[in-house]
């Protein structure tokens, strides 16, 4: 594994700019995402992120469902696998075990991950296999035109959703830590440079990391919610929803009522699936 | 590795040796009567030799995980039975659209729905054609013995590599759970095609891009060739595309890889077909009642022979209607109500009369009945089992 100590101090802060180009398939923009959309900040913390690793372009696998943020591997110059919709964890983890010298970042979203593929998430946690899971959560399905998703909150519109959503929501990080992810966090596409942190702390993590990443939609959950613009709506989503760990831990219950906090939530240790492969390979070798 | 050993097994564990010999290293499955076996000996062995196992959370992420596994670079595969064949058939798909090989096994169980879970039938003949949306090619064998398991699941992996797609093999619970002796070859006795890995600079590879009619090497993920792989319509280079033109090729491109190959992917075993003036056309465990319905009768100078095919799909048009040429009927016994008998009077072009014969009692058609479906006489819908002599005969091919 190519795996270097960090080169550079994450987040990014050197006085010349980022040079993205290296990482992009310039030949394959423009992108497909809305004017005002948050997935282009979120994939910009996350090459950033990707190169305070170190790694090699060769030994990282973009694995994505279906949805708008599953578009993202076309975009980037990596291993790049493009899946059907809710299943990209289980086609992760066969190239994983396949090969696990690659770092599997998955890119999926909120209806793709918790809705068609809930089931694969939690197995996905359960076995924490060492790869990074980015659920882009922007509360509905974006691809489709805006219907309702697993995270949707409660009384937002959306179309089928049109007299308010009744259906009580997912916690990406509640539903990952309880079913055994070892690093779950969360970040938003307003806080762009601890995102890149958040980040590049679950690429480096040994299992599997979860990030629950707060995302907008202005096209669709923002006209549909009376939202003008997308600086309003992550200002009232990702800016005024949430809390750091610190802010919060200054914070009472009452205070923290409707907040979702920022950063890495919860990190444990426990075996790793890969490795744990090659120990009952040894077993069953009778070495 | 040990040279060649004879032993005497199931169905589904000649299946598993032939993986293995074939070059397997990857299986994901799920429990399914009845399968199982094959996914538990995948279980024991492949740890011994290096290769991966999992038990995934169901058929969908076990389909989907060979896949991933294949695009690893190793040879993957995944066997269930009808429910989780339906289950698959996403998967399958996406298979079949990017080109990625692997195999899929589905011992076929009875009826729709959990029906009889440890009772054979043949019902998924079609499902194993049309089952996942799209225009999509396919390529299904169908073994009638322990020993073609064996050997059919060595010839699905050399032709999922040959072609690029997903192979499918076929057969029934009674094949599935029959114990015969198998010769299992050495190593070097069958021909194991390998994969063919890109030798262009990695900036010039295109993974769709055909040269000289054959498909493109498949890279391996994490070796240098930095690819993009989706299930939305691609152009050469991967990538996806909205160009008519484009998308036009790339659908007629998948469908001709194997319709244009036909010949090389056919394989039919004729018995006593030369002068024959009834025809049977069976596979699979029916193919065995019906090599043994042949044998009795012409030994009483009846003239029937029999078409049988190992692979199903593509469906051997030519070997059906040379047949139809011949004779003046064809009988197909099927352990269905009907599904490939179409196919049968579609390829014999009206050249002769096609008549079925379907049980769906989850009992193997029995020779007797098919005996007098040739010579025209009613057809006992059931046979039951303590009036029947199963002779010696039956037992071999």
């Amino acid at each position: 594994m190519s795996t270097q100590a960090a080169p550079r101090t994450v987040p990014y802060k050197e006085k010349t700019p980022f040079d993205y180009s290296s990482y992009l398939r310039k030949g394959k923009l423009p992108h497909i995402w809305c004017p005002g959309c948050g997935h282009g900040i979120v994939l910009k913390s996350l090459l950033r992120a990707i190169d305070a690793t170190g790694l090699n372009k060769d030994d990282i696998a973009l694995v994505s469902g279906i949805g708008c943020s599953s578009r993202t591997p076309g975009y980037v110059d990596f291993n790049t696998l493009h899946t059907v919709h809710g299943r990209s964890l289980a086609y992760a983890t066969g190239l994983k075990l396949a090969k696990p010298k690659l770092k599997v970042i998955v890119i999926t979203g909120d209806g793709d991950a918790l809705a068609i593929g809930g089931n694969h998430f939690i197995h996905a946690c359960r076995r924490n296999m060492d790869m990074t899971i980015m659920v882009y959560n922007n509360y509905i399905y974006g691809m489709t035109s805006g219907q309702s998703s697993p995270t949707t909150p409660q009384g937002m519109i959306s179309t089928t959703a049109k007299y308010g959503s009744i259906e009580p929501v997912f916690d990406t990080c509640d539903i990952a830590k309880a079913a055994g992810a070892t690093l779950v966090g969360r970040g938003t596409a307003y806080h762009c440079q601890e995102l890149e942190k958040t980040i590049y702390d679950a690429i480096m993590h040994k299992g599997t990391a979860v990030l629950d990443i707060l995302d907008s939609c202005p096209t669709y959950y923002g006209r549909f919610n009376k939202v003008k613009g997308n600086s309003e709506l992550m200002e009232i989503a990702e800016k005024d929803g949430t809390v750091s760990q610190a802010q919060a831990a200054k914070m009472t219950t009452e205070q923290l009522q409707g907040k979702l906090v920022r950063g890495i939530l919860h990190r444990t240790e426990r075996p790793e699936y890969c490795e744990e492969y090659e120990k009952l390979m040894a077993k069953a070798q009778g070495k | 590795m040990a040279g060649k050993q004879k032993k005497f097994i199931q169905g589904n564990e000649a299946c598993a040796e032939g993986a293995l010999y074939a070059g397997c290293r990857f299986y994901a499955g799920y429990p399914i009567t009845p399968s199982t076996e094959i996914m538990e000996i995948m279980a024991a062995r492949l740890p011994r030799i290096g290769g991966a196992f999992i038990q995934m959370e169901d058929e969908i992420a076990s389909v989907s995980a060979i896949v991933g596994a294949a695009l690893g670079g190793m040879k993957s595969m995944t066997a269930t039975s009808g429910p989780g064949f339906s289950l698959m058939q996403e998967g399958f798909g996406y298979a079949c659209m990017t080109e990625v090989p692997c195999v899929v096994v589905n011992v076929m169980r009875s009826g729709p729905s959990t029906g009889y879970p440890t009772g054979p039938s043949q019902s998924d003949v079609m499902q194993a054609k049309w089952g996942t949306h799209g225009d999509h090619p396919a390529i299904v064998l169908s073994p009638s013995s322990v020993q073609e398991a064996l050997y059919e699941t060595i010839r699905a992996f050399n032709l999922s590599e040959i072609y690029r797609t997903p192979v499918t093999i076929l057969y029934d619970e009674v094949i599935g759970h029959m114990r015969e002796a198998v010769t299992i070859p050495a190593p070097g006795d069958i021909e194991v095609v390998e994969r063919q890995k890109p030798n262009c600079p990695a900036s010039e590879y295109k993974p769709y891009e055909v040269k000289n009619g054959k498909v493109a090497p498949l890279a391996a993920y994490g070796e240098g060739y930095r690819f993009h792989v989706t299930g939305l319509y691609h152009a050469a280079d991967g990538f996806p595309t909205g160009n008519f033109k484009l998308i036009q090729e790339a659908n007629e491109r998948l469908i001709s890889k194997v319709e244009n190959n036909r010949e090389h992917i056919w394989k039919n075993e004729e018995f006593y077909l030369d002068d024959a003036e009834i025809g049977v056309f069976a596979y699979g465990v029916c193919a065995k009642s019906a090599k043994f319905a042949v044998k009795e009768l012409r030994k009483k100078g009846v003239k029937v022979g029999l078409l049988r095919p190992l692979t199903i799909w593509p469906f051997p048009d030519d070997a059906v209607l040379e047949m139809a040429r011949k004779v003046k009927t064809i009988i197909v016994p099927e352990m269905n109500l009907g599904q490939i008998i179409n196919e049968v009077s579609r390829a014999s072009k009206g050249q002769c009369e096609v008549r079925g014969l379907f049980r769906v009692d989850t009992d193997p058609i029995h020779p007797k009945q098919i005996m007098s479906a040739i010579m025209g006489k009613p057809v006992d819908a059931t046979v039951i089992p303590n009036e029947v002599m199963i002779e010696r005969d039956m037992i071999d091919g």
